[in-house]
């Protein structure tokens, strides 16, 4: 494949990271899944900088959200597969 | 100079047999009021480097032996040829001295009370023009990754780092470690999250015990007491969540990918406080501020630093040199003058991080052969004391 739109660390994680500049609402990404080393294909639903979060699954209110196949915390609102997944969206467990 | 096998430096070997990458004369003020002193003294002297800092008066119990820790090893550094110290007094100066005399590399002390400035400055300066002549004439000799020792904290990260630049810090200690290196990781507060992930790469269940102690007193004395909603203001920092980072466990699984896959830690130190295991890889208590773990890790012996960035943390040290990888192509692009690694190359798919982790292993030989860090080349010199708690 060309170089991928994101990156996945692993099969389990519900999000990726977008390594390009510039994602627009509505473009086809390809992404890896970098310890499967498995394609993935999903539309933008937002415009997502480089290095923001992506969702590769549909994830209701209060679930948890997993990268490098570890909790690393809670979505705060209902979220898309394809949605920019941050601050407005996601909040630690913590604190 | 010939040509040395792969994975060999040439560096300075002291006294006590620890080996160096730089020959620094360092003036060292015991205190806040004698940091006027030891800067005239390096303005006097070429080959002298002055560290000037806030702290020395009135601090007491553990944030005093911290507060020596840090000095004394900070001398003892093999980075450091000679030292010279200078207090407004001669008790808490020469217990300086003392400390530092353990490696048998020359060092003096100078107070200023009952002389003056003046009269200290121009003492200070004769001792320092005959060390620094001294040092001149050291000379680089070859040596091993089993004489080095490296130390690692990560600063303005972003996704880039855990998906990336850190990985690659790890790549270089999974393969230096078997080779006899002593490394160290930190930042204590910036493992909440990935804490019993961490714990399960200490070489047994007692030391993993001990890190979760650590980190635990750490959220009991420091962050509970003082906090006044949550620490969201403040981990992850303004500039990690720019970078796409939305939660304090999600930076710290990035941060961890720094000890690589295949090194467990041998021991948890106190801040600033020496390896005492041998080789291997030690978690140091620390802040997760780059300018304070800095100065601790260069406080406990280490000699060169691996600094991934994602955002751009532009940090250096006086004596230890600090290295910077980035693998976000736009810090690369955008702020070229503080980036010793471009590693973007992983997220293009154009390097692997076997590929990467060799590139800062060769820029690491390189520095270590003396070659001057982005850093060192914009005389980033930040040597910032950890306070533990008000002074009397």
């Amino acid at each position: 494949m060309s170089a991928p739109d994101f990156l996945v660390h692993g099969p389990e994680d519900t999000v990726g990271v977008v390594v390009v500049e510039t994602v627009k609402a509505g473009t086809a990404l390809s992404g890896l899944d970098m310890e499967a080393g498995r394609t993935l294909h999903i539309d933008a639903l937002a415009d997502i900088p480089l290095g923001h979060k992506i969702a590769l699954k549909d994830l209701a209110e209060g679930d948890t959200v997993l990268k490098y196949g570890h909790d690393i915390g809670k979505a705060v609102a209902a979220v898309k597969a394809g949605d920019h997944v941050h601050v407005h969206n996601m909040k630690t467990k913590r604190w | 100079m010939t040509a040395l096998p792969d994975r060999e430096f040439f560096g300075y070997r002291r006294e006590n047999g620890r080996v160096g990458i730089r020959n620094h004369v360092a003036i060292l003020p015991l205190d806040d009021l004698s940091n006027a002193a030891c800067e005239k003294v390096a303005h006097n002297i070429d080959g002298c480097l002055a560290l000037p800092h806030h702290y020395g008066r009135l601090q007491f119990g553990e944030d005093l032996d911290l507060h020596f820790r840090t000095l004394i090893g900070t001398g003892k550094n093999p980075n450091v040829a000679a030292c010279i110290v200078i207090g407004i007094e001669p008790g808490w100066t020469q217990r300086v001295v003392e400390g530092i005399a353990a490696t048998g590399k020359p060092v003096a002390g100078f107070a200023i009370e009952g002389h003056g400035e003046i009269k200290a400055v121009a003492d200070a300066s004769r001792k320092a023009q005959e060390y620094a002549q001294w040092a001149s004439e050291k000379q680089r000799v070859p040596c091993t990754f089993s004489d080095l020792w490296v130390s690692t904290k990560c600063g303005e990260s972003d996704t880039t780092s855990g998906l990336a630049s850190c990985p690659t810090v790890g790549n270089l200690i999974d393969k230096i470690d078997p080779l006899g290196a002593t490394t160290c990781f930190g930042e204590t507060s910036e493992l909440t999250g990935a804490e019993q992930v961490c714990a399960a790469r200490a070489a047994t269940p007692e030391i993993g015990e001990k890190f979760l102690k650590t980190w635990q007193a750490y959220m009991d004395e420091v962050i509970e007491p003082h906090k006044t909603s949550d620490l969201s203001e403040s981990q992850p920092t303004k500039g990690n969540i720019a970078g796409g980072l939305t939660t304090i466990e999600e930076k710290a699984f990035g941060n961890l990918q720094k000890i690589g896959n295949k090194t467990s830690f041998i021991d948890v130190l106190k801040p600033a406080e020496e390896p005492g295991q041998g080789a291997g890889l030690y978690f140091m208590d620390t802040s997760s501020a780059a300018a304070e773990c800095v100065t601790l890790q260069a406080a406990a012996g280490f000699v060169v630093h691996l600094f991934p960035t994602g955002q751009g943390n532009i940090i250096g040290n006086p004596i230890e040199p600090v290295i910077k990888l980035t693998a976000n192509p736009r810090t690369a692009r955008e702020m070229p003058e503080h980036i010793d690694l471009d590693c973007s190359g992983i997220l293009r798919g154009e390097m692997t991080l076997e590929e990467a982790g060799d590139a800062l292993i060769d820029i690491t030989i390189r520095t270590c052969n003396g070659r001057l860090t982005a850093a060192e080349s914009l005389k980033h010199r930040e040597f910032v004391m950890t306070k533990l708690y008000r002074s009397a």
